[in-house]
């Protein structure tokens, strides 16, 4: 065999007994990769040969650090794993406990998490499609998608108090109710961000760089999808219409009118319309669920007896302060004795799940060593001893929570399966045989979110 | 199929290779023998009845501190079977001891199995007889252990070693 050019040798060209297959290291900061994963890669001048994917740069141990708290402190936690959709682990991980305690939440709360679930999948969709048409050049889509998220968050911000790390869910409700105007608001963010998916259609879905890029590109076929274990608008791209919320209902998707969208070529531009038309029927169960959600409790102790939401949080630790100046203080009942009853019911022992009014917890002593139950270590909720495993619909697939309890105050093991990453796992099924470039299309349409594929 | 259904057909067909079944909460769950592990996932997944076609999930406990548990055998390797067509789940479990914590690789009949089983390989140690790339998964090579067992100290350091050094 002749001895290769110097040309030939770095560049893997020419034709004929020179060519030599080159191998290249993609990552692990590369500026295609939205996240942090090193492709070690054999080339075969632009074509992948061969691809080894490897994760793990963003581990930092949340299945371990769940064992060492209470139940309720792994929840900020699970806000860290898919960040862009953080609501959906929180109800995700509560539902797994809840279902190892036994107890079904109140009707309200059902409603609450099926709104918030499904703003954070908007979220999602727009900043995966945003993501992946700005990486194909198309920086204006991606600029809209934001501005349309960011009304979206606006609604996280209100109802949670934060944009990202929301700890919103609790084991056994949410953290509180929704605040009053939500509707309206949901309303207004909504036509804003059709607007925009309306544009962003008109922008990218016939756009010829934007099609040439996408079709048939990084396409799996159906076996191969389901045998990787791939769900989500990824599996119904190849023409499955699974979806945890229609095959295992949970909370109130089965009393609502949706659709799933399909497509049936599993490729770049398949994933793409799927996730479009996801976002416009996410909009839809938020808007029907806003019209059906009934008022009432939205928490329940570990007996399924629900607290009354007014107790939650007296209005001056709501900072609606005006005209509280100078009233005289009226006793809580409490020190009455009026609510006696009922305050039996939160007395040490009584393994409740959910905090106790603010208002208790400062102005009775059962109250006060209520919340000491709840809170201090050592106490907390204490599931029977067991295993359950919860799947929701995540915003990239199946988002499952398996917990263990061995009968104490702490997860004995909490693992959870995260969605993107058979994706991951398949990644190189997609990229082999396809050139560089169109690692960048695949990978976006893949969503890999760090947070939760190394956890 | 409803759970019960599933457990008593995997029972009838396997006899004493299921050691253990319930249903805790729901989820139907057989306990298998290590050495009909293989032949059983072999069997879910390709009987039409069950069809389970998908490997939702594999990941292990440590029973090392768990009460009542301590002298059993030490890890469970856990399996979550789901099946498109029929949309039923199965949860199948496989207990190893510590001195002998290996397991049937399911690589050839899922694909998925491979990054599954090196991360439980990688946090827990339990090694898959017949992996073709049994490396770590998200721990770096040089790393000391395997850190979701429970006898692996949460606040322990390692000094992080970089390529070629």
């Amino acid at each position: 065999m002749a001895e290769p050019t110097q040309r030939e040798f770095v560049l893997g060209e020419g034709t004929g007994g020179g060519g030599q297959n080159l191998l290249i290291g993609l990552g692990p900061s590369h500026p295609a990769m939205h996240g942090i994963i090193r492709i070690t890669a054999e080339l075969d001048g632009e074509t992948f040969v061969r691809a080894d994917v490897e994760i793990g740069y963003l581990h930092r141990a949340f299945e371990k650090d769940c064992e060492v708290g209470g139940w309720n402190n792994a929840i900020p936690y699970t806000d860290r794993l898919n960040y862009v959709s953080p609501l959906i682990n929180n109800f995700g991980y509560c539902a797994a406990v809840e279902k190892l305690l036994g107890i079904e939440v109140t009707e309200r709360c059902k409603y609450i998490r099926t709104i918030m679930a499904e703003i954070s999948r908007v979220c999602d969709h727009l900043t995966c499609v945003g993501a992946t048409a700005m990486e194909l050049g198309a920086f204006t889509a991606f600029l809209y998608m934001i501005k349309a998220r960011e009304y979206l968050w606006e609604l996280v911000e209100d109802v949670t108090g934060a944009r990202l790390t929301i700890s919103y869910g609790r084991v056994g409700g949410v953290k509180a109710d929704l605040p009053d105007g939500l509707a309206g608001k949901a309303r207004h963010a909504f036509k804003e961000t059709r607007e925009v998916l309306d544009e962003v259609h008109r922008l990218l879905t016939g756009n010829r760089i934007f099609v040439d890029r996408m079709v048939g590109v990084g396409a799996l076929t159906r076996e191969e999808t389901i045998a990787y274990a791939i769900t989500g608008p990824m599996l119904r791209a190849v023409g499955v219409p699974y979806d945890v919320r229609r095959a295992q209902p949970y909370d109130v998707y089965d009393r609502l009118e949706w659709v799933i969208p399909t497509q049936r070529d599993g490729d770049n531009y398949a994933r793409y319309l799927v996730r479009m038309a996801e976002m416009e029927q996410s909009m839809r169960i938020v808007e029907q669920a806003l019209a059906m959600i009934p008022g009432g409790p939205i928490n329940v102790d570990s007996a399924g007896r629900a607290i009354d939401p007014a107790a939650y949080v007296d209005r001056g630790k709501q900072g609606k302060t005006e005209g509280l100046l100078l009233v005289p203080i009226t006793l809580s009942p409490n020190l009455e004795g009026q609510q006696r009853a009922e305050l039996a019911r939160v007395n040490v022992g009584d393994k409740r799940v959910v905090l106790p009014p603010k208002a208790n917890t400062y102005g009775s002593i059962e109250g006060l060593m209520n919340h000491f139950m709840l809170i201090m270590e050592g106490h907390g909720i204490r599931p029977p001893q067991g295993e359950a495993y919860v799947p929701v619909e995540g915003a990239n697939g199946e988002l499952g929570f398996y917990v263990v309890s061995d009968g104490s105050d702490r997860p004995y093991r909490v693992r959870c399966r995260p969605p993107c990453l058979p994706p991951m796992a398949a990644l190189h099924r997609m990229i082999e045989g396809e050139m560089v470039a169109d690692l960048i299309p695949t990978f976006g349409s893949v969503n890999m979110i760090g947070g939760e594929l190394d956890r | 199929m409803d759970g019960a259904a599933i457990l008593e057909r995997v029972r009838a067909r396997f006899g004493p290779g299921v050691v253990d079944a319930h249903d805790h909460r729901g989820d139907h769950t057989a306990i298998v023998a290590r050495d009909a592990l293989l032949s059983v996932l072999v069997w879910c997944r390709d009987e039409p009845a069950l069809a389970f076609d998908m490997l939702t999930d594999l990941t292990a406990v440590d029973y090392l501190q768990y009460p009542g548990r301590e002298d059993g055998p030490r890890f469970e390797v856990v399996y979550h079977l789901y099946s498109v067509p029929h949309n039923h789940r199965l949860r199948v479990k496989v207990r190893v001891e510590e001195d002998d914590a290996v397991v049937p690789s399911a690589v050839a009949l899922w694909p998925i199995a491979n990054w599954f089983e090196r991360e439980v390989w990688d946090m827990f140690g339990v090694r898959f007889e017949g992996h073709p790339d049994p490396r770590r998964l998200l721990m770096y090579e040089e790393f000391v252990g395997h850190p979701l067992r429970k006898d692996y100290p949460i606040d322990r350091r390692q000094p992080l070693i970089g390529p070629g050094t």
